[in-house]
């Protein structure tokens, strides 16, 4: 079959370019630090080493994958009741889930700390009722708070928009056939809107597993995930280097795992982001 | 779309172009030396603690205002919050500076490894208004690479509102059941270690591996009372009762005071640390008269009186000290009485090897 | 049922808006805390005018998000366009492997490991200062394009190889058939994924952080203020960028659904 061709594959040299020397250049040499010594020296040691971060990363996936159930049981009710709503309705309830992806990220979580505090609005609430203040800031908790928060937007939207694609006919023959409300979800809905799923929880997942911003303001500073040990040797100086690139290196390898177990579920390999 | 494309450019446009002059009022200042303008045009690159300089709020001395006024040279401020945080940017050569401000122990390890320049102090006609106590210190014995900016203890803040006035003057406060989650630690390892170290009894130097590994221990035993670790964000955790109780630097605790009475102070019995914090200027340095100049103008009497009325740490200027309009002249807790004086130790440059190991103990500190 | 729906749409939104609430009200108080409120007042918002340093990042940030994103929505829309042309099965394979990259691997990876190639190139050419504003725009640029070039891809398969034949036969060169054919039908795909880029660009924490050197924008203030004590002026510039990013909303949606009508209209 002769494909179709719009112009000369030429054009696409800068881009090629561009991609080498920025995209698998820096990967190639947080490679060659991962497995080198502060000398330059091959070494194993600092991949040996991370047996001492065997909790930051068991931490960071627990926690990440807490917060990406979570962020899933809160968006799926939320982009199947969207699409129950008049199409005009759901132009603007998307509008406005996707406003806050638009503010600075820190200020909101930042927000959080003032809504969550000992001496915060909760807090001072539930003072007023006479009712003792509860431990909400600097607890894990409150880190998976942030995670959810921050990236809900990315479960629902992609959620959302496979489920406003089903062809209504679909439903309707199911109901004709009999079906319950459970098995209607159970057999069509669910199924059907399963790459959004997909799409939303590698979406959620990521970030959260690779934070460090979050953990630090939410979380009082208290644990170290993936992402915060790597910030720490960053700020610590060039000594460092070697390490950090082998921590960076097992998360992008547990990352790209985890994309690909999420790939096997989904049927379609069309493999396209939805957003 | 395209619209919303032209609307968005348009935003972007305006609000750049809101970026607009500055409208500070500056001040008619008396000054001890002549500043040529020959360097005018050329720029120099700043890098400091946070909250470490007068910066023109509250109706004081923009400083940097004032000297790019009075020079002509733009002086580019870049902000760090530990020392490590400084020499790491330092190290790896992403950005020039021009002029830093680290302490004692950091100062030490730079000129081991060879990062600063010589400061011709002879070129600093203010230079002879450094206490003599200041000089010739041991991180830099012959004043070849340093200039001090300021000094300061590290004592604790508490919040007598919380935990009353009757409190053990002790590091112990911050493992002590009495104050679970009330309680604030350094969330910087040489200075967390060093409580730990305290109350252990222990060279704040050592270089013994094995008293590194105990203090971690203690500090691990620790961390469960602790409500989270901190640095500069203690301000507001203090300020607002938050927490009660935090460790910090005494010049810290005067700028907290001021915003709520109820903290008090003390220096814990078992002895604490003491810093230098001091001008330097790296090898990278690309405009080094003008850094030098900056230099003598900290040093001004005027501009380091605002600068210690506004950090509230000791200063080692003897304009400053001498000065009685000075707001802290005199103050007990940054120049105590000779009786008063609590035990300290400095910082010294440690070896890589233990220095190493302390930064990774403070990785299992952490994930404990 | 209906109800309980709606009840739950409003309960998400409002968890969603809880904290920008918070923010939007504490920039109107009166004394420094963003904890204790103490009385109303607009200093904050009066204080902005002459906050340099925030309103340079500020510019930074939008010097920032307009070059990354017009610069990666041309790489990328011709990238795209050339990506049509291979026919190479593994090639094709290899650059689109490549384009997801960035795209789904974690922020502070691509960001550390750019920062290893800049520092690197530094010491190399022998620069004194191997971060800035060259870095952190090409850092952007880096992530900018995935979005475009997956934005435009699927314009240009929709697209039909006739009209570009028909375009040829009938004279035109190359170059005029692709911008006087294809360009049009693929345009929504690229303002797409310039707005994207742009977007991207503007909220970007992460990958700044470790590449901007002292270019500092926007996000890298804000985190440098939450690391002290947040004053009510970043929530006031925040209020600010919220409210004209709604204002802007609301008019893309009111003339996106007046052209709406406008080509339904049209078709009738």
């Amino acid at each position: 079959m002769n494909k179709k061709s719009f112009g000369n594959k030429l054009i696409a040299c800068p881009y090629i370019v561009w991609s080498a020397i920025f995209i698998i250049v820096p990967l190639l040499i947080m490679f060659y630090f991962a497995l080198t010594d502060q000398n330059g020296v091959f070494t194993l040691a600092n991949l040996a080493s991370l047996g001492r971060f065997k909790k930051a990363f068991a931490i960071s996936i627990v926690y990440a994958i807490i917060a990406t159930f979570i962020t899933f049981l809160l968006a799926y009710p939320m982009a199947y009741f969207m699409t129950k709503l008049k199409i005009s309705s759901q132009k603007m309830i998307m509008m406005i889930v996707m406003l806050p992806m638009w503010m600075n990220f820190l200020i909101r979580t930042y927000s959080w700390i003032t809504i969550l505090a000992n001496t915060g609005i909760i807090n001072s609430f539930l003072g007023k009722l006479g009712l003792g203040p509860l431990k909400l800031i600097n607890t894990p908790g409150a880190v998976i708070l942030g995670m959810v928060y921050d990236f809900i937007p990315y479960m629902i939207l992609p959620i959302y928009s496979v489920m406003s694609k089903i062809d209504n006919s679909l439903l309707e023959a199911s109901d004709d056939l009999g079906a319950n409300a459970f098995n209607k979800f159970k057999r069509v809905i669910f199924p059907l809107s399963r790459p959004g799923v997909i799409s939303g929880i590698t979406m959620v997942f990521v970030p959260s597993v690779s934070t460090f911003y979050i953990s630090q303001k939410l979380g009082g500073n208290k644990t170290m995930l993936i992402g915060d040990a790597i910030e720490y040797f960053y700020n610590i100086g060039p000594d460092y280097y070697n390490i950090a690139s082998a921590i960076s290196l097992v998360l992008m390898v547990l990352i790209m795992i985890s994309l690909f177990i999420m790939n096997r579920f989904s049927d379609d390999d069309s493999g396209g982001v939805i957003i | 779309m395209k619209k919303l494309l032209t609307l968005l450019l348009c935003f972007a446009l305006i609000l750049s172009l809101c970026a607009c002059e500055y409208s500070y009022k500056y001040f008619d200042l008396d000054l001890k030396s002549n500043y040529t303008r020959d360097l005018a045009g050329t720029s120099i690159t700043v890098y400091n603690w946070g909250e470490y300089i007068s910066d023109g709020s509250d109706d004081m001395i923009d400083v940097n205002a004032e000297f790019e006024r009075l020079t002509g040279i733009n002086v580019n401020y870049l902000m760090f919050e530990s020392n490590e945080t400084m020499y790491s940017q330092i190290k790896s050569g992403a950005i020039t500076y021009d002029i830093i401000i680290p302490s004692d122990y950091m100062i030490e390890r730079l000129i081991r490894e060879n990062e600063l320049l010589e400061i011709d102090t002879s070129k600093i006609s203010n230079y002879h208004l450094i206490d003599e106590k200041y000089k010739n210190v041991y991180f830099d014995p012959e004043n070849k690479y340093s200039v001090p900016y300021s000094v300061g203890m590290v004592g604790v803040i508490y919040n007598t509102a919380q935990v009353g006035a009757d409190i053990e003057h002790s590091w112990n406060v911050l493992w002590d059941k009495k104050y679970k989650d009330k309680a604030l630690n350094f969330n910087n390892p040489r200075d967390a270690f060093m409580t730990a170290q305290m109350l252990l009894g222990q060279d704040l130097n050592s270089t013994n591996k094995a008293d590194w590994e105990a203090a971690a221990e203690l500090l691990k035993k620790g961390k469960d009372n602790l409500q989270s670790y901190v640095m500069d964000e203690v301000y507001g955790k203090m300020e607002t009762g938050e927490a009660a109780i935090a460790p910090y630097y005494a010049g810290d605790y005067l700028t907290m005071k001021e915003v709520n009475s109820d903290l008090e102070f003390f220096y814990p019995e078992e002895g604490t640390n003491i810093f230098i914090d001091s001008i330097c200027i790296p090898k990278s340095s690309k405009n080094y008269e003008a850094a030098l100049m900056y230099i003598n103008f900290l040093l001004e009497p005027e501009i380091a009186t605002a600068n210690a009325d506004y950090i509230g740490y000791a200063s080692p200027n003897t304009a400053v000290i001498n000065n009685p309009d000075y707001y802290y002249y005199q103050n007990k807790i940054l120049y105590p009485d000779e009786k008063d004086t609590p035990k300290v130790q400095y910082y010294h440059d440690i070896e890589d090897e233990i220095r190493m190991h302390y930064e990774m103990l403070w990785i299992d500190v952490k994930l404990h | 049922m209906k109800i309980l729906s709606r009840l739950y749409i409003m309960l998400i939104l409002f968890f969603l808006y809880a904290p920008i609430l918070v923010m939007i009200f504490f920039s109107f108080n009166s004394s420094s805390s963003v904890w204790v409120f103490e009385g109303f007042s607009l200093d904050w918002y009066l204080g902005l005018i002459s906050d340099d340093v925030m309103l340079g990042a500020l510019k930074h940030t939008l010097i920032i998000a307009v070059l990354s994103s017009l610069i990666s929505t041309v790489l990328g829309t011709a990238a795209a366009v050339g990506i049509m042309a291979i026919r190479s099965k593994l090639a094709n394979r290899i650059i689109m492997g490549t384009t997801n990259i960035p795209m789904m691997n974690a922020d502070i990876v691509t960001g550390i490991s750019l920062m290893f190639l800049f520092v690197f190139i530094g010491k190399i050419i022998g620069l004194t200062e191997s971060l800035g504003f060259i870095t952190v725009l090409i850092a952007h640029i880096t992530f900018n394009l995935p979005y475009v070039i997956l934005s435009v891809l699927p314009k240009l398969k929709q697209t039909d190889a006739h009209l570009h034949e028909a375009a040829l036969d009938l004279g035109c060169t190359p170059v005029k058939a692709f911008f006087k054919v294809i360009l049009p039908s693929i345009s929504t795909g690229i303002v797409t994924g310039m707005i994207m880029a742009f977007t991207l660009s503007l909220d970007d924490f992460v990958i700044s952080y470790f590449t901007c050197g002292d270019y500092q924008t926007l996000p890298i203030i804000i985190y440098n203020m939450t690391k002290k004590s947040v004053t009510p002026d970043t929530y006031a510039l925040s209020t600010l960028i919220f409210i004209v990013i709604f204002v802007l909303l609301i008019l893309y949606n009111a003339l996106s659904s007046k052209a709406e009508s406008r080509a339904a209209k049209r078709r009738v």
